[in-house]
């Protein structure tokens, strides 16, 4: 990466010396803290064998880490359907020219985006019931809530794609005679998604890590069956949460790296918005000329 | 507002959002002390140091908010026996500002690193030629540069650390969504008023906010 600024020296023999030692230093004191977590761990008898023992077995994958990891992906994924879908409408009617259509989305969008996800889930949960005189099933409670709150933030990137593409293009388009839906759908919508492709892609992270609050209205997520059930069953929670949490960051992890993929990938074409990121047109790429 | 003139309620209310407003404080200062070491550790020339850096950020930004509190109910304070405080409200506060501030600072991280990278290279390179050290170049030359380019993207991870604040509810501290449901249960007649009046608190103070921070990052971007 010649983009990053150099911000040290090439180490001689003193400064060698020192990265050393501090190496040394830090690496003692990291182990000194594992060491200290594991003593307290094997205190509690945290690693005997019992605990960890159910992870051996089939049934317990089958019974609740597996149902958990597809609780948490049907989430996800019906969200992340719907949360595309209400940012590309209400992103569409920010940008309208109709202050009676713009001004209304941009309130819910904005209202939306500023109310945590857990405060909409108890409502829908728990509220809603109270007006529809039936009881929300907590699949549901989570799913709208992570599309009102996704598809408010992904209705804000849109709208930054749509200004990020050249002003040239939709003026071209204009000049050969389309109408404005006609320019919307045909010339700035596909390009502006493209473009926010990877916004989208770290949107599903965020989603996907959400959906963990489904735990909270005992929606049977990874969570709640890897961990909460699974659990109930072994007497081993902290055991559960860290098998559950090493599936987390490994999804999540390929996940990020696929965002960041595509992120460099439209950066070499050039087709990276600049309402995302004012720097990065400008930054370490156009000085990199002399690192 | 026939739910918010029982004075009961009211000081529900008002307990609520102080525990948002105390967590948001204490987390976002740890936060933000912890994010600008890791930020100096992923660029530092230390091997191990770096690692440290990236382990920590790929490991906490990519675990959910809600399984880090559970961890440190369940982990910190039931198997390492980290008590904070005797008062167990303020122990699980206590508990979850940690959990809030390890992932936050995750973010706050790598707002900064996309920050450093905006510092043309010729700045650090200028510091290094007149003999700067690593952690001048940095402190003096770099930092002050990046911390005004990230204005607008650590004003988010405020944003967004403060509505997290609520997940600390799933270990029992009675914070604004906790009291939401109860008042809500209570109350089976006036959910919508309930609602508004508790989500229209956080976007009444969000959202000028969010526009304050935008305010202040052009105002204070770096003219290049």
């Amino acid at each position: 990466m010649s983009g990053n600024p150099v911000l040290y020296d090439h180490p001689g023999p003193r400064a060698r010396i020192r990265n050393l030692a501090l190496t040394v230093v830090f690496g003692l004191l990291i182990l000194a803290v594992l060491y200290w977590v594991y003593r307290k761990f094997d205190e509690k008898g945290q690693f005997a064998a019992i605990l960890w023992e159910p992870f051996l077995k089939a049934a317990t994958w089958n019974n609740f880490i597996i149902p958990g990891i597809e609780g948490t992906l049907k989430a996800a994924a019906t969200a992340m359907v719907f949360a595309l879908a209400f940012g590309l409408i209400f992103s569409v009617g920010r940008l309208s020219e109709h202050r009676w259509i713009s001004v209304p989305a941009g309130i819910v969008v904005e209202f939306f985006r500023a109310v945590p996800l857990l405060l909409m889930i108890f409502f829908i949960s728990y509220g809603v019931p109270f007006l529809i005189q039936k009881p929300v099933p907590p699949f549901w409670s989570v799913v709208i809530g992570l599309t009102l709150y996704n598809g408010s933030v992904l209705a804000e990137a849109f709208r930054a794609g749509v200004y990020s593409v050249p002003r040239g293009q939709s003026e071209a388009a204009y000049a050969v005679g389309m109408r404005k839906s006609l320019v919307m759908r045909h010339i700035l919508v596909p390009q502006a998604a493209r473009a926010m492709l990877p916004v989208i892609v770290s949107q599903l992270v965020v989603l996907l890590k959400d959906t963990a609050l489904g735990y909270i209205v005992s929606y049977p997520e990874l969570l709640q069956l890897g961990v909460n059930v699974l659990s109930a069953n072994y007497g081993n929670v902290v055991a559960a949460a860290i098998v559950v949490a090493v599936i987390y960051i490994i999804v999540n992890f390929a996940l990020t790296s696929l965002a960041n993929y595509l992120d460099r990938r439209s950066q070499r074409r050039g087709i990276r918005p600049r309402a995302i990121d004012p720097g990065a047109a400008m930054g370490g790429g156009g000085a990199a000329a002399g690192a | 507002m026939p739910v918010f003139s029982d004075p009961a309620n009211f000081d529900m209310y008002v307990s609520g959002f102080m525990w948002i407003l105390k967590m948001t404080g204490a987390s976002a200062v740890l936060a933000l002390v912890l994010g600008v070491l890791l930020a100096a550790m992923r660029v530092s020339p230390v091997p191990v140091l770096r690692w440290f850096g990236a382990a920590w950020v790929n490991i906490f930004r990519n675990t959910p908010l809600t399984l880090i509190i559970f961890f440190c109910y369940f982990g910190l304070y039931a198997t390492l026996s980290i008590s904070l405080s005797d008062d167990i409200d303020l122990n699980n506060f206590w508990l979850g500002v940690i959990g809030l501030s390890v992932y936050t600072a995750a973010f706050v991280c790598e707002a900064l690193r996309s920050g450093i990278n905006t510092v043309p290279a010729g700045q650090a390179e200028a510091a290094r030629a007149i003999g700067l050290t690593f952690s001048q170049t940095l402190r003096i030359v770099v930092l002050p540069q990046a911390a005004r380019a990230v204005i607008a993207p650590l004003g988010s991870v405020l944003i967004a650390l403060c509505k997290n604040t609520t997940i600390v509810g799933t270990i029992g501290l009675l914070e604004a969504s906790n009291i939401m449901k109860q008042l809500i249960n209570d109350n089976g007649d006036q959910v919508i008023l309930i609602f508004l009046v508790f989500a229209g608190t956080f976007a009444a103070v969000l959202i000028p906010v969010g526009y304050l921070f935008g305010w202040l990052a052009n105002r204070l971007a770096v003219k290049r």
